[in-house]
């Protein structure tokens, strides 16, 4: 398998991060190694074999459905950088 | 430079012999020197140290017996601690102020520690060599010229420098052994599940897990019993009993089974890290174990497994960095997808970059079953392996990494020849094992090595145990850089 530019274009739009025709034949060329990499997995036999999702096969915890956090708007909020009436301002990004 | 370790400070201060304050200045006064040069913390705050130490002088004097009270720490900058900028090397991070503390943080302020600073790291905890953080590369104290391993090297760098006696780190696929061995010095990556990954920045969830760095295993086990402990705000921590680490450090060796992996000693090995190694094994059989050779076949696999799994769970984890909660945002307006992508691309550095793109791809449609799913296979291959393992040994040695530390800049070019040096440690987490690296000596060019000591699922104690009764008859973890 080898990744084109439009590939790596797709790629990129995937992961929401805006990418310079530059970084796009830089990441083409290393992203093919890696997946080449990658590609010593196809030739081992795998059936039957469960997927190990964790390093610990643990049940996930139940917790009697109450707050337990305290309230720290303010604390939170502390640190945003606009804030008016205690909510969050934002830059408009929708017309 | 007179190294001090965890043990001699906490008995200096119950002993009276030394306060919190005078220890604290002396760390002030080692990171004022040196961390110029270094780059190995990103924050000091002298004010704020001093401040504690004197309280924690005047608790002391009041009664307070907590044994690491006043006792200096520096923490890995991927711990969220109230009030202290948390950026996990990251330009996306820079301006964020934490506003609550890690389960880490609070069990450490919780033993009395002294923060004086916080630890350079690669960006994101991605990296195996500290050369990917937005505040710069960090500079082995052993040669300035060469890396310190990443991506706990800032804090592996601290602990070799004399700015602390120890410090905290973590571990995704070998971040706190790799860096300790390049600095010579001691560190261990528990069992994943039993020190709190609440409030540690997430890079890959099922591979992260913090722990201790210091010089010696002895000043590892003081430190693990103060980080370790169930958490129920951490969906993954293990309801494991309490234990004291520190429990197995003088039993006796005699009877011990080592398993070498000859997968581990195959070509690829430098040979003044093979010699160091073997050298570390005979000390071993003198002090009464026995040696057994094993196989580890699907080591090889692990690089290809981890590269899938752990880029997967970034591209997840790392998703919340968009602009829009906290961290940075871009300036440049646009749509709401433009402004996504600008703030994630000027925010993220190179490496974190591709580990997300990598991880986009393999978990979107169509090829989610031949690589994630694959990887979760050959995963559970590897995890297999340790276990047919210690059905023939106690322990695993090996070597930590392929080579010594490599020069700033040399490996720029090629990330995949900087991923094919975590050979050794991938395995360790992908199979949710604790692994501990121990300092054995020095290549030609001056240079620590590491040994690898992997146990069992909770056999922490009987390595750090392991680990302590080596450094009472060799003096590697003993030896101080000339800054």
């Amino acid at each position: 398998m080898s990744l084109s530019q439009d590939d790596v274009r797709r790629i990129a739009r995937l992961a929401r991060i805006a990418v310079s025709d530059d970084e796009v034949v830089a990441s083409q060329s290393q992203l093919n190694q890696l997946f080449a990499l990658i590609e010593e997995m196809r030739a081992v036999d795998t059936d039957g074999i469960e997927p190990m999702a964790h390093a610990q096969d643990v049940m996930l915890r139940l917790r009697e459905d109450a707050a337990t956090a305290p309230n720290r708007r303010e604390s939170f909020q502390a640190v945003a950088p606009s804030v008016e009436n205690g909510l969050y301002l934002v830059p408009k990004v929708i017309e | 430079m007179v190294m001090q370790t965890l043990k001699q400070q906490i008995d200096a201060l119950a002993a009276g012999q030394t306060t919190s304050v005078a220890l604290v200045t002396e760390c002030l006064a080692q990171i004022a020197a040196h961390n110029g040069q270094l780059n190995a913390l990103v924050a000091v705050d002298a004010e704020k140290a001093l401040a504690a130490a004197a309280a924690a002088d005047a608790a002391r004097a009041a009664g307070d017996t907590r044994a690491m009270l006043g006792v200096p720490l520096i923490h890995k900058d991927i711990f969220c601690h109230e009030g202290w900028k948390t950026s996990c090397g990251s330009k996306m991070l820079d301006n964020f102020i934490a506003p609550y503390s890690s389960q880490v943080a609070e069990n450490c302020d919780a033993a009395g520690f002294v923060v004086v600073g916080r630890a350079n790291m690669d960006e994101f905890a991605m990296g195996s060599s500290n050369e990917n953080s937005f505040y710069g590369p960090v500079k082995n104290p052993w040669d300035k010229k060469a890396v310190p391993g990443g991506s706990s090297g800032g804090s592996a760098a601290s602990v070799a420098a004399g700015f602390a006696a120890v410090a905290t780190g973590t571990d995704t696929g070998g971040s706190i052994r790799q860096p300790a061995a390049f600095c010579g010095i001691t560190g261990i990556k528990p069992t994943y599940g039993i020190v709190s990954r609440f409030g540690m920045v997430a890079y890959a969830s099922s591979l992260d897990q913090g722990g201790p760095m210091a010089h010696t295993a002895e000043d590892c086990a003081l430190m693990l019993n103060v980080m370790a402990g169930f958490d129920e705000r951490d969906s993954t921590s293990l309801e494991h009993a309490k234990e004291d680490y520190t429990r197995d450090l003088n039993a006796p060796l005699s009877g011990l089974k080592i398993g070498l992996p000859r997968e581990y000693f195959a070509e690829g090995l430098n040979a003044e890290i093979a010699g160091a190694i073997n050298a570390a094994v005979e000390q071993y059989k003198a002090l009464g174990a026995t040696i057994v050779e094993i196989s580890l076949p699907n080591t090889k696999l692990a690089i290809p497994s981890y590269y899938v799994i752990a880029p997967a769970e970034a591209s997840s984890n790392l998703s919340r960095f968009d602009g829009v909660r906290y961290g940075h945002r871009t300036a440049k307006t646009g749509n709401l997808d433009d402004m996504y992508e600008q703030t994630r691309a000027e925010g993220f550095g190179t490496e974190v970059k591709r580990r997300i793109m990598t991880g986009a791809y393999v978990l979107s449609h169509g090829y989610y079953d031949a690589y994630y799913i694959k990887a979760q296979k050959i995963r559970r291959l590897i995890a297999n392996d340790f276990q047919a393992a210690f059905a023939q040994c106690d322990v695993i040695m090996g070597p930590v990494t392929p080579t010594t530390a490599w020069n700033i800049g040399e490996k720029n070019a090629d990330p995949i020849a900087v991923y094919l040096e975590d050979i050794y440690t991938l395995g360790v987490n992908l199979a949710g094992l604790p692994g501990m690296s121990v300092p054995v000596g020095f290549a030609s060019n001056g240079h620590p090595i590491g040994l690898q000591i992997i146990g069992n699922y909770f056999a922490e104690a009987k390595m750090l145990g392991i680990a302590h009764q080596y450094q009472q008859v060799t003096d590697w973890h003993t030896k101080a850089p000339q800054l």
